[in-house]
Formats: structure tokens, sequence, C-alpha cells
């Protein structure tokens, strides 16, 4: 099993509801966001092309944040998806230093907290992650890469698709179709 | 002229605008550990060669210092957790690929031997001094019969230490600033430098100061190579790595670099080094007091810029 997902550039008009359903499903403490929303403009005005992106933690195949993590609280849980164990972080700070998409962040309660794909609260309950089920344009696709059925598997075989800086070596899982 | 704009939605607490995760602790901890671990590397190194006689100060005097640098170095270590009363899950595991978890263990093997490298040697500040109790006698006893080993424990473990305060930095590929394998040997060398310079301000013996700033010598000019290597290397790697040598090269931390580490923490006191060995009369606590000071510095500048350079995308 290899969970993924993939965000629509050409869909997702930036409004920011996946960042909200993220943060009230999660609790995420105020001031703080595990899924944001970056728009790209490139060009020379008026000749101008817009991408806009909902980023969140990569679950990286190869992750920096699991390798470098003094005590094993952040691990790969089922189906490849990069979890803290609050109860296990001392909050030292490596795993936000080794992140290049700088994915994570301090928990006011002194862990490291990031996405976790809602794999419990959600995803195991045959659930899609709160990001993707209140998306008002459907950008946004989630499921197990090792199933051809899969939402995620089967845009990815129809559409072309990116990756944020595969250059990094970090083998992210966070699909944008452009 | 094609631009680019980006932006971003987030704005998490010490994370955006830039990274900032780290503070004064980590720096200051990297100083003292490679101070800690250039003092004691020269005490073991001293007593396996059989040159207790020659260097005093090194083998028997500036250990002292160690589990002082050490602990409050392991204090700031402690202030920077933000989960403080987890701290001790670092020791329920080791993780190999996790340089400060082979780190944390490192410290727990130097600490205790940096200590009883001081109890062994106590009778050099207090020659009167009484243990009182004869297990302690005991244990003395034991320990003198094991000094080579511990001498041998003490030199690799103070190297490992040395080197571990850059490769901290080095795992990271996150940070192209941080991401060079020279940053282990040169946090080594610098770490041992501070250390020659530690001993050189507290001994008493003008010969042993000598040959330990000879020493010094001989350790700036390898810092200073490993200095001109590392931007060799970033000025023909990837633009991230260009970026990030840009920060030192008109960039933000030009002059903190240049002027305090290099110029101040480096060539002066090479100099003046230099000029003492050739003969020349000055205040000796100068060159030693400037290397220690450029040492710490660099950390600082290493630390801070490291966070400021980063992966475009």
């Amino acid at each position: 099993m290899r969970y993924a997902m993939a965000v629509d550039t050409k869909k997702c008009v930036g409004c920011s509801d996946c960042v909200v359903a993220c943060q009230t499903e999660n609790n995420v403490p105020i001031g703080f966001c595990r899924d944001w929303v970056v728009e790209v403009t490139d060009g020379t005005y008026p000749n101008l092309e817009i991408e806009i992106r909902s980023e969140r933690c990569n679950h990286c195949d190869n992750s920096p944040c699991v390798r470098c993590c003094p005590t094993g609280a952040s691990h790969y849980a089922e189906g490849g998806v990069v979890l803290v164990t609050p109860g296990e972080c001392i909050g030292c700070g490596a795993c936000i230093a080794s992140c290049p998409y700088d994915a994570r962040y301090p928990h006011p309660d002194g862990y490291v907290d990031k996405c976790t794909f809602c794999l419990h609260n959600r995803v195991e309950k045959g659930l899609d992650p709160a990001c993707v089920s209140v998306c008002p344009t459907k950008c946004m696709y989630f499921g197990d890469l090792d199933d051809p059925h899969s939402p995620v598997s089967k845009v990815l075989k129809t559409r072309k698709f990116k990756t944020l800086i595969p250059e990094a070596g970090t083998r992210p899982q966070l699909y944008f179709l452009i | 002229m094609k631009e680019e704009l980006i932006v971003s939605g987030r704005m998490n607490h010490l994370i955006d605008p830039q990274l900032h995760i780290w503070h004064w602790h980590i720096p200051l901890y990297l100083f003292l550990g490679g101070l800690a671990a250039g003092i004691l590397f020269f005490a073991a190194l001293y007593t396996i060669l059989g040159k207790e006689k020659e260097y005093p100060t090194a083998v028997k005097i500036a250990p002292f210092l160690t589990p002082v640098l050490l602990t409050v170095g392991l204090l700031a270590l402690l202030l920077d957790l933000n989960h403080k009363l987890y701290f001790w899950r670092l020791y329920t595991v080791i993780r190999l690929e996790s340089p400060m978890s082979w780190g944390a263990w490192t410290l727990m093997v130097v600490t205790p031997l940096s200590i009883i490298w001081c109890a062994l040697n106590i009778k050099a500040i207090f020659p009167d001094w009484n243990w009182k109790y004869k297990w302690i006698y005991d244990l003395d006893a034991f320990f003198r019969k094991y000094m080579k080993t511990i001498s041998w424990t003490m030199l690799i473990s103070s190297l490992i230490l040395g080197v571990y305060t850059g490769i901290l930095f080095s795992a990271f590929n996150a940070r192209p600033l941080w991401n060079t394998s020279i940053l282990g040997p040169l946090f080594l060398t610098s770490g041992l430098s501070t250390g020659a310079a530690a001993i050189i301000l507290l001994s008493k013996n003008p010969k042993e100061r000598h040959s330990m700033a000879r020493i010094d010598l001989m350790l700036i000019g390898i810092e200073l190579f490993l200095i001109v290597h590392m931007f060799m290397g970033f000025l023909a790697s990837t633009q991230v790595h260009i970026d990030a040598a840009s920060l030192f090269l008109g960039g933000p931390y030009t002059t903190p670099f240049w002027l305090f580490v290099v110029t101040l923490g480096l060539a002066v006191p090479a100099l003046l080094e230099f000029l003492e060995i050739k003969g020349f009369k000055m205040p000796v606590f100068i060159a030693p007091v400037l290397v220690i000071f450029g040492g710490l510095v660099f950390r600082f500048v290493i630390a801070y810029a490291g966070q400021a350079s980063r992966w475009l995308y």
C-alpha cells in the first residue's frame, strides 16, 4: 500500500477551503497550518500564467525528517504516511530543519506537528482526508498508488504531473497535475 | 524578462517567512562541544604519547574546564527542546541514521569520561586533596589501572564529538549551506584549534605554549584551506548552493563571516602566533582569545545563515 495525493493545478482556484477544513478537523492551533495555498505567477505583463497549488507534507518515500529524528518519533505509518508520535517527540527541531518543503511546525504543546493525510481520524474509516473531501472544485485526488482503481492512480495515468523539488532526493508523494 | 512571483498563504511561527527554529542554544552548544572535544583530544593524545611532563597543562589542568563546558552545553541543548520533559526519549533508542541520536550517545560517553579524568588529576589543582572514603580510592586505583583504555576511548570519542558538531548540520540537505561534507572536518578542526587556544591561555610553561601555538597555527591553516574548499564546492554546484555561498559573498552574512571569523578569528591570531614563535614579545593571551572568539562567531554564523538558505520551488 502507498497512499498518495494529487492536486489539479488547473482546477484549484486557491479558495483555501482545504486549509480551513484541515484546521477544523485536526484542531490545528490558531496561527498555524498543516496545509496552505501557494500561487506562482510567471511571465511578463500582460502575458502572465498562474499556477495555484494546495501544498502540505509530501509524505516522502525517502523522508529526511524520519532519517534525522533522534528518537524515532517521526516514522512511516501504514501506506508510507509520515507521522509524528507526540509522546516520543522531544521537540529538538531537527525534522523541521530537515524538511525542504518546510511542512512541519512546532506545536505550542511542544511536539512537532504536520499533515497526517488524516490517516487515523478519516482514512482508516474509509473517508478521504478533510482537505480532499471539502474541496469545492474537486481538484484533489487521494488513494492507494498500488491499487490501479484508486482515484489518485487513475488520474496520474491520464494526466501530466510533477512533484516539488524532486532533485532534493526525497521522492515526494504529493503530485501536482499540470 | 521573465519574472516569477510566489505568494504563499503559510505563516507558521518560526518557519515563515524564514526558518528560525534554532536560536542561540544550538551554536553555543556546538562551540562548547567542539572546545571540550579539542581539550580532551590533546589531553588523551599526550597521555598516549607519554608526554605528560612536556604538556602538563594540556593533560592535567585544561581538562578541568571540560565538565563545565559540557554541562553548560547540555543545559543549552535542553533549553532548546520544545518538549523538554521528554528529553529522556533520546536515550531509549540508538538511531545511527540520525546524527543527533549518536551525538547524544557520544556525549553520554564523553561527559563521564571528562569527570573521571578530572578526578584522576585532582591533585594537580588541589595538592592536598583527600577523597575521605576508601571506596573512592579503590575506584581511583581501578581507573588508573585502565589508563590506556580510558585515554584511547577519550581520544576517539572526543574526535567523534568534534566531527559530530559539523555533521549535525551537514546531514540536512534541506539547507544547502549546511549540506556540505566539509562541515564535519571544518568544525572538528575549529574545535581542536579552540581547544589548543584554551590550553595556551591556561599554560604557564613557555615551552608548552610554543608547541601548542605551533599546532594551533597548523590547525588554522587547515581551517582556511577547508573554508576555501567549501566555497569552491558551493560555487561549482547547483543554483541553491551558489545562492548559499552568496550569503557570504555579498549577502547579509558577509561582514560577520569575513571580518569576525576569517580575519579576527583566524588570520590575525595566526600572524600573532607566527610572530611569537619567531621570538617577538607580545601579550600571550591575545591570539588564543581571538581564536576562541572566532570559533564562537563561526558556529553562530553557520547556524543562522544555514537557516536562511533553502531550496526554491
